[in-house]
């Protein structure tokens, strides 16, 4: 088990050193001058030949990439040339939005998908299986980007003033300044304290305010359904086919010839073997839930991640597309790596092979 | 899905024809390629996908005859007004106002216009952008599968590396370094594309090269490369055709969602993502101009899925219970 996990840590390595390369590259051939970026346009030629120095860009590439290598290993991601703060800070602020959006939509996609991938094998060939699997096709082919318009459209317009009503943008109504957790309780901030803090649902249920909490659950609700429709229409998909597939084999009618009820038989004995492929679906949707993430929350006005690096792309803001995009791309090689670990205890078989 | 007949019928009877002559065994089947094709088309889903598909070919064929106006056409003089709802003589608007099913845009036009001629580019930047991902995939793949050793770590490594990134983040990192425009978001949408067709055709690569035929091939001295275009590329070629085909309807939807991050079509070109894009602030207020390009992307997207599906069921035997 211990000799899995560690092989499987140590294939990891070189794709996350094949990452961080290409992420390097990538932000050294972006078209532009980097000192007109983080100067402006207006910075004079004596200005950017001491910018480009200071900065080490005449350095050669392998040079650049060593010094760059270097802060990363002490997480200095540089700094943001729009907004004149360390990138880090940055992620710090807008990562836990992010976050909290694709958890609740996931959450949302497997209570929503794993049962209704069960009603559908269950009563297979039969108008619900048909009703479901067209809703799984139609939600797999919807745009995420027209989806959470529609939803806004929905909820804040032709349900205003009834009990329906959800706001259409924004992560609380604007002008609430929720204080950090750890202010209430007396403690002084560190980043992983302020990170803690910017996750809105933990930070007012860690100060009991319930009102908070509300708020912003309730601004949460539409980018979740939002960006959680394709992954429940995945899921619901995977869970009724290796369902059907379980429920074909012959220890399923060993199960059913020993006479245990029906429910006890999809349940117990067939679902827990057929939800593996799904779990496998469900590490893999992740890099599409974030991918959904940067057009939910252009959307719904969430400064999270994606929002974040569109923004920072049209404001040539090139340190920042580098850092977040690297953060995400190390954050889903370990989830992946995760996934794999996971799968070992839920099937004793692939630690064999 | 439904189950499907056998298409090829019982190889131990011999067919007769309905002359009541024995065919030959050579006359039996209609070969591989026309009896996968008839069994994708006893699937409901691939039926409902193709009768979608060809709707929007025709509409992006003949969109000049379809269309009323020109994409482009500006019809304020016409006496209509900027984002003017729908207006359609069958449900009771006035015929003295001129019909205008999907009402008028931002900029005073046909919204129903530049919605048919929108189906040209959704259609083939999304098959482009496949073939491009699949040929480029599909090379690797055979020779990191058929030769493998270095090749083989070097290939699958970097394609770990371009799975790695979400699809979209790389793709609009992509187009950063590219410029924006639709020539290289389809080149971005591609190369993201790349790395899965390169893993599927490798791993049917890996299992066809131990198979039997192949080794009776290399008894005889046939050359590498010839065992590899011969013999283990078309037997690797069916979970491709179903990859590709449902990776138009990803590549449909990625290319119509960078045109709404403002990265792939420019304006005034008609393309759905970026008609959306552009009314994207009004939806409170003229909700039709956001409806319908969402409405045509999906069905487009849908259609590619649903045949996906059917040449699935068809043609992965392990399916055919």
């Amino acid at each position: 088990m211990l000799r899995f996990i560690a092989r499987r840590l140590l294939t990891a390595i070189p794709v996350l050193f094949g990452v961080v390369i290409l992420v390097f590259i990538l932000a050294r051939v972006i078209p532009g001058d980097p000192c007109k970026a983080a100067l402006g346009e207006r910075a004079t030629p004596q200005v950017c030949d001491a910018y480009t120095e200071r900065e080490g860009l005449n350095d050669p590439l392998p040079v650049q990439l060593g010094r760059y290598l270097g802060d990363l290993l002490h997480g200095d991601l540089g700094d943001s040339s729009s907004q004149r703060r360390p990138v880090s800070d940055i992620l710090i602020e807008r990562l836990p939005t992010t976050i909290e959006l694709s958890m609740a939509a996931l959450g949302l996609a497997i209570l929503i998908g794993v049962p209704l991938g069960i009603l559908a094998a269950r009563k297979r060939n039969s108008a619900t299986d048909v009703v479901t699997m067209v809703g799984a096709n139609v939600g797999v082919s919807m745009p995420v980007f027209w989806l959470g318009l529609m939803l806004q459209y929905l909820f804040a317009v032709t349900l205003k003033n009834t009990a329906l009503a959800l706001p259409p943008s924004g992560r609380l109504t604007p002008g609430t300044i929720p204080p950090p957790f750890f202010e209430t309780w007396g403690l002084s901030g560190n980043g992983v304290l302020d990170f803690l803090s910017n996750f809105e649902l933990l930070n007012a249920a860690l100060q009991w305010r319930w009102d908070l909490f509300w708020d912003a659950f309730q601004h949460l609700i539409l980018p979740a359904i939002a960006l959680a429709t394709i992954p429940t229409a995945i899921i619901a998909r995977m869970t009724r086919s290796s369902l059907l597939d379980a429920l074909g084999l012959d220890y399923v009618r060993t199960a059913r010839a020993k006479g245990l009820r029906e429910s006890g038989v999809v349940v117990r004995h067939a679902l827990r073997n057929s939800l593996l492929p799904v779990v496998t679906v469900i590490g893999l949707s992740l890099g599409t839930l974030i991918g959904g993430a940067i057009l939910t929350e252009t959307i719904f006005g969430l400064s999270g991640v994606g929002k974040t690096v569109f923004d920072a792309i049209t404001a040539r803001d090139y340190t920042v597309v580098q850092g977040f995009t690297l953060v995400i791309a190390v954050g889903l090689v370990l989830v992946n790596l995760l996934t794999d670990i996971v799968y070992t205890f839920l099937d004793p078989r692939v630690r064999v092979t | 899905m439904t189950a499907i007949d056998p298409v090829v019928p019982d190889p131990f009877e011999p067919p007769i024809s309905p002359q009541g002559v024995e065919l030959g065994p050579t006359l039996r089947s209609r070969g591989l390629w026309r009896d996968a094709l008839r069994a994708t088309f006893r699937t409901r889903s691939a039926q409902v996908g193709s009768a979608f598909l060809l709707l929007l070919v025709l509409l992006a064929v003949f969109a000049p005859l379809i269309a009323p106006y020109g994409p482009n056409e500006v019809l304020l003089d016409t006496g209509v007004s900027v984002r003017e709802k729908p207006c359609i003589h069958l449900f009771g608007c006035s015929d003295d106002k001129p019909q205008h099913i999907m009402g008028i845009d931002g900029n005073g036009r046909d919204e129903f216009s530049r919605i048919v001629y929108g189906a040209r580019v959704s259609m083939l930047s999304g098959v482009v952008c496949v073939t491009i991902g699949l040929v480029i995939g599909t090379l690797l793949g055979l020779v990191a599968g058929f030769y493998g050793r270095a090749a083989d770590s070097v290939i699958m490594r970097c394609m770990d590396v371009l799975l790695a990134f979400p699809a979209l983040l790389l793709a609009i990192t992509i187009v950063t370094v590219l410029g924006r425009g639709l020539v290289n978001a389809i080149i971005a949408i591609s190369l993201v594309s790349i790395p899965i067709y390169a893993r599927i055709v490798r791993a049917s690569v890996l299992s066809i090269r131990e198979l039997d035929f192949v080794a009776a091939d290399r008894a005889l001295g046939v050359r590498n490369r010839r065992i590899l275009w011969h013999r283990v590329f078309p037997n690797a070629l069916t979970p491709l055709v179903v990859q590709a085909t449902l990776g138009i309807a990803t590549a449909v939807l990625e290319v119509a969602a960078l045109s709404f991050l403002g990265l792939g079509v420019q304006p005034p070109t008609a393309e759905w993502g970026s008609m959306l894009a552009s009314e994207r602030n009004n939806v409170f207020t003229a909700f039709f101009l956001v409806l319908f390009p969402g409405i045509m992307i999906m069905i487009n997207v849908l259609a590619f899925n649903l045949l996906g599906d059917g040449l699935r069921d068809a043609l992965d035997p392990r399916l055919n219970k």
